[in-house]
């Protein structure tokens, strides 16, 4: 039992984590409410979908999909978010409200109401002995990849250039503009490379959270949830609060099923009343 | 900035006119309510919806549109006005009148004690801590099925006939006419607090609330006092859905009934009062309509609507009738 809520309830954080730290970034960066994110997370499962049935190996079809999601967020930005940059939070969740429903709409046109299934390789399938515990090889792998991909993205912010820039634009984006970083490319490559890694996260979860028009509504308030908790623009903070929301809603849906949506909402309320910013977020 | 215009000039505007005719929003609204209640005797039923949906929009108007405070969570004062109207008609007294004031009684009251806890935060965190009251609530709704009938609703009360004598029929006119009514009266009742030297504080807080801090007005209590207003009248739309319909639904609670709201009062226009009641009206005929032609096509409109008013249009349908009216006037419109 406690080696099954511990997997599930890690390799469900794990994806939360995928899903959401791209919005942490980009909302810590460009101090812009997006609701439209989750979309991209299910814009990836659908294409990683699409081009699995046109005959790609799924390896291929994932990259793809990253790729293609990564590219259509890039007018995205420059012709819908770019306009509501520094304007209220509500005019920027209303828009990509708008958004939202825009994309589940075409989601519904281009592959029907019901749920699109994608079908893993099968080396990652079936199950797994580890220490005389038996767990999905899935959810195992997927473990993996996530403390993989929160190191990678880690070290990526803390060593590269790039990261270097992105880290002086969340301090202080006036400051960063006027040292002759170029922040509205920064903020393209951000937002790009936030919706690529949910469309990543999309892929990898859709034998959890699988892929239909409503997702992008349906997970939405998880993973909003997840990047408040943690903390605008923290890694650290985000990885976090994926795991303590993603082994809390598991360990409750175990053990007091009846109980367990309110167990997500009242420890996301706790933690907010208690600390506005988040559990690493700076004070505002 | 451009926003301090119209805090000092729109009061004064409409106390010009109201110089001529007074109470001309009220009968307005009244007249138009009547002719559509001859109109179409057949939809009373969709009818009253809709009257009841624009007292929680017009509610919502003044919490988001007038005090800028941004909600995904208004539609819980609904939910607590409708289950407290229907178990108190259940189980002490059925007047409806008496369940009126319950239900706005039970809003206000929640909200009073949600906002002094949730109005400490801003920005993102007061959004999602709205969510999280409005699930949190669902949720406890949901399992207290004893008291709250669960995900079957409440059900089984009974309402009295309107002022002892209107009783309330099948065909839904004593419920549209009283619907009706409280609308009217309550509009009446937000458009004097808007007009009001508080409605002129609370649009100053949404416009610059660091320079209304600066002023000396506490900020904190003024949003308080109007968060507590906007559930107090979204309480009494959820007696009147509860009296009317008979039965409350645990949807009311949830926060895609506050989403909907939402959607009417920006696409109307959140900036005066009538976009209110012009966006529930537009919203709701055009998804009777259009959603049992395919929803997925309604969803695709809201979208597009939605984006193109942040985009293009800041004061919604009633900010662009209001630039046709002052191009062809040339006078100012004012904010009831």
């Amino acid at each position: 039992m406690l080696t099954a809520i511990l997997v599930d309830g890690i390799s469900y954080g794990v994806i939360l984590f995928i899903i959401a730290v791209g919005l942490s970034i980009t909302m810590g960066l460009i101090r812009v409410v997006n609701m439209a994110h989750s979309g991209f997370a299910m814009m990836g499962g659908f294409a990683a979908a699409a081009f699995v049935a046109a005959g790609l190996p799924f390896e291929l079809a994932m990259v793809a999909a990253v790729l293609f999601v990564a590219a259509i967020s890039l007018p995205i930005e420059r012709f819908l978010m770019r306009p509501v940059y520094g304007k209220s939070e509500l005019e920027q969740a209303l828009m990509t409200i708008g958004l939202v429903y825009v994309i589940i709409a075409a989601s519904n046109s281009l592959f029907g109401a019901t749920v699109t299934s994608l079908t893993f390789p099968s080396y990652v399938t079936g199950p797994i002995t580890i220490f005389g515990h038996t767990a999905a090889k899935y959810r195992i792998v997927l473990i993996g990849a996530g403390v993989l991909i929160a190191f990678a993205l880690w070290f990526f912010l803390e060593r590269s250039t790039f990261g270097l820039k992105v880290r002086a634009a969340v301090d202080d984006a006036s400051t960063a503009q006027t040292v002759g970083i170029n922040t509205s490319r920064l903020y393209a490559v951000a937002f790009a490379c936030g919706a690529g890694m949910a469309a990543l996260g999309g892929v990898l979860g859709s034998q959890m959270m699988p892929m239909e028009p409503s997702y992008a509504l349906k997970y939405l308030i998880l993973v909003l949830a997840v990047v408040t908790v943690g903390g605008l623009g923290s890694i650290m903070g985000t990885f976090a609060a994926a795991l303590l929301l993603g082994l809390l809603d598991t360990a409750a849906k175990y053990l007091l099923p009846e109980v367990a949506a309110t167990a997500f909402y009242l420890a996301m309320f706790v933690v907010l009343i208690i600390r506005p910013q988040g559990l690493f977020g700076r004070g505002a | 900035m451009a926003d301090i215009r119209s805090i000092s000039e729109a009061p004064a505007a409409s106390a010009g006119r109201s110089r001529h005719i007074p109470f001309l929003p009220e009968i307005a609204l009244l007249a138009i309510g009547i002719a559509a209640y001859y109109l179409f005797p057949e939809d009373l039923a969709l009818l009253t919806r809709i009257a009841i949906t624009a007292l929680l929009v017009l509610s919502l108007s003044l919490v988001l549109g007038q005090a800028g405070i941004a909600t995904l969570g208004h539609a819980v004062f609904m939910g607590v006005g409708a289950y407290a109207a229907g178990l108190f008609a259940m189980h002490f007294n059925t007047d409806p009148l008496l369940g009126l004031v319950v239900g706005a009684l039970a809003g206000g009251v929640f909200a009073l004690f949600s906002g002094s806890l949730l109005l400490r935060t801003h920005g993102l965190t007061f959004l999602m801590l709205t969510v999280a009251v409005s699930q949190i609530l669902y949720e406890v709704a949901n399992q207290a099925s004893w008291l709250t009938g669960g995900d079957d609703g409440l059900s089984g009360f009974k309402t009295s006939p309107l002022f002892g004598y209107f009783r309330f029929d099948l065909f839904s006119r004593t419920a549209f006419l009283y619907s009706l009514g409280v609308l009217v009266i309550s509009y009446f009742v937000i458009r004097k607090i808007v007009e009001s030297p508080f409605g002129m504080t609370i649009r100053g807080i949404r416009s610059d609330h660091i320079r209304m801090a600066a002023l000396g007005n506490n900020v904190y209590r003024q949003l308080l006092v109007t968060f507590t207003i906007g559930g107090l009248f979204a309480g009494i739309a959820g007696a009147l859905a509860a009296q009317t319909s008979h039965v409350v639904g645990l949807s009311t609670l949830s926060f895609h009934t506050s989403g909907e709201a939402l959607v009417m009062l920006i696409v109307g226009g959140s900036r005066r009062l009538p976009g209110a009641i012009l966006g529930t009206v537009i919203f709701l005929l055009v998804q009777h309509v259009a959603s049992a032609i395919n929803p997925y096509h309604w969803q695709f409109l809201i979208g597009a609507l939605l984006i193109l008013c942040v985009l293009a249009l800041p004061g919604g349908l009633m900010g662009l009738v209001d630039s046709l009216w002052e191009r062809m006037t040339g006078r100012r419109a004012s904010n009831g």
